[in-house]
């Protein structure tokens, strides 16, 4: 009883935020072209499925190459700045800083220096999801515990044993939690660089429907999206769970 | 304060066995910081001479200086004063024949037991068959034959602790520090554990370093207690419990033990009769 609760109330939760939009439509009337009713998303859905998924591929890589992209320049650089303490004084406080700073608002600026082919897109999906990647990195590589520290140089580790066999692996719950907010922003930032310029794509499908005033299949493409997103979401949550008897306790 | 010494003439024999180890006037001073505007003595002129195969528990309260000391002795916290001399030569850093066991198992939780136990002998470049045998068999005699490919979240406190007690005799070390490895298990667990590690002081003949502010522990594990008072810490006692071997714990109820414990109570101030009667409210 417990478990069915646990897989029906989700379902449930839906279907009346469902019924809520369907009925706040028909009761007060809403014109289809400012927002349509469920079903006519769900139809426009079906109807265009086939160009939604050829879009939603673009998307999908755009944003899934931007996130390695991310990956593969973050992680060597959160290593440099968490293992030198010149580099560390120097960038890391400009890390942190750069947290709060819009990254998209550079958006512009990288169509005019890249075009609007996938280079501008895979480079503001890289930019976005790159920050949180180095900091969370950085953080884990900068926290291993002091026990293990200790217990490193007890048995007289160099540098570089410490490092591949306790700092780094220590640190793979921080990256881990770093790629889960990456690979969000990184979405995030494709569709970005698809609505500033481009020719395809689920932001440029979005921005073709709009102009059309085909709200259900702007709608349509939103679920794309949202579809795109949670699908890369879970393979990192999948990652994680993947590692889970790799770490026991020490997840966070 | 002069601190009561212990030589009886009983002790003669053992005096003449070759010093293992030396401590000579081991001090630890902290600098002065935004927290403590003075510098803070954590150590004050320790000097000791260690005797092979015997195990010396540190006993006192916490933050005696106890732990800095055990620390100095292994070459993982430098001293402020003084020196120490391990087997003939200075100790100036971790080395190959000292091993530590920690208040904490400090297990990685990425690595089976058997990784785990194995782990110091990777660092050397002598993770080979013969390691391998060897970490099995220590995993035997503590007990943990079936349990080499478990990971330590799998485990409970006692052995986990179990296993860092493997790591560390892999190393075959000459001088095993022991930082409290006891002091987070239960009563019986606890008492499972100090006999397991006489067992292994019977097999192996290692020095042991042992970090303990408990009383019972340290009279029924050591060949010689060194009492330390509160910061800075001094040794203001030294007892040889001259107990026999083998010990079993139906030596914690006979009354040379019990003397051994009230001798050591007084000397960390928990009798207050011993030496000023009861104490006053004036």
């Amino acid at each position: 009883m417990h478990r069915f609760m646990r897989l029906s109330l989700p379902v449930v939760g839906v279907a009346a935020l469902l019924a809520l939009w369907h009925f706040y439509v028909v009761l007060f009337n809403v014109p289809t072209a400012v927002l349509p009713r469920p079903a006519a998303v769900l139809q426009s859905l079906v109807q265009n499925w086939r160009v939604i998924q050829a879009e939603g591929w673009i998307t999908l890589c755009a944003s899934l190459y931007g996130f390695l992209l991310a990956f593969a320049l973050g992680i060597p650089i959160a290593v440099a700045i968490s293992s030198s303490r010149i580099l560390n004084l120097m960038f890391y406080p400009l890390l942190i800083a750069t947290q709060s700073v819009p990254k998209v608002a550079l958006a512009p600026l990288i169509l005019i220096w890249l075009g609007t082919g996938l280079e501008s897109k895979l480079a503001i999906a890289g930019l976005v999801a790159f920050f949180p990647i180095v900091v969370d990195t950085a953080t884990g590589l900068r926290n291993t515990p002091a026990d293990l520290i200790d217990l490193a140089t007890s048995v007289r580790a160099n540098a570089f044993q410490t490092f591949c066999k306790i700092r780094f692996p220590a640190a793979l719950p921080f990256i881990i939690s770093g790629s889960k907010v990456a690979i969000t922003l990184a979405v995030i930032g494709a569709v970005i660089g698809e609505f500033i310029g481009s020719n395809e794509g689920l932001g440029n499908l979005m921005l073709v429907a709009n102009s059309q005033i085909n709200i259900p299949l702007a709608f349509a493409a939103l679920f794309g999206l949202a579809l795109i997103g949670i699908l890369l979401y879970s393979a990192v949550v999948a990652t994680e769970w993947a590692l889970r008897p790799w770490f026991g306790e020490i997840a966070h | 304060m002069a601190p009561a010494q212990n030589h009886s003439d009983g002790d003669a024999r053992v005096a003449e066995q070759a010093a293992f180890g030396r401590l000579i006037d081991v001090g630890k001073a902290f600098p002065p910081s935004t927290r403590h505007a003075d510098k803070i003595v954590a150590l004050a002129d320790v000097s000791y001479s260690l005797r092979r195969g015997e195990l010396v528990a540190l006993l006192g309260p916490s933050g005696c200086g106890k732990t800095t000391l055990l620390r100095i002795v292994g070459g993982l916290t430098r001293a402020s004063t003084g020196r120490v001399e391990i087997a003939g030569s200075e100790v100036v850093g971790p080395r190959a024949d000292f091993a530590f066991v920690f208040q904490s198992p400090t297990l990685l939780p990425w690595r089976s037991v058997l990784g785990n136990v194995l782990f110091p002998m990777e660092i050397r470049g002598r993770n080979d068959r013969t390691a391998r045998a060897r970490a099995l068999e220590q995993l035997q005699l503590v007990g943990l034959a079936g349990f080499a490919k478990s990971r330590p979240h799998q485990l409970s406190g006692g052995m986990k602790q179990r296993v860092a007690l493997c790591r560390a005799l892999i190393q075959s070390p000459a001088l095993l520090l022991m930082d409290e490895p006891f002091g987070a298990l239960d009563e019986l667990t606890r008492m499972e554990m100090q006999d397991l590690l006489l067992e292994i002081r019977r097999v192996t003949a290692a020095t042991v370093l042992f970090v303990t502010h408990s009383i019972s522990e340290a009279v029924y594990l050591a060949d010689e207690i060194l009492v330390f008072s509160a910061r800075p810490g001094r040794v203001i006692d030294r007892i040889r419990t001259g107990l026999p071997y083998p010990r079993t714990s139906e030596l914690r109820y006979t009354g040379a033990f019990t003397a051994l414990e009230r001798r050591a109570g007084a000397g960390l101030g928990v009798l207050h009769s011993a030496k000023h009667g009861m104490p006053s409210h004036a």
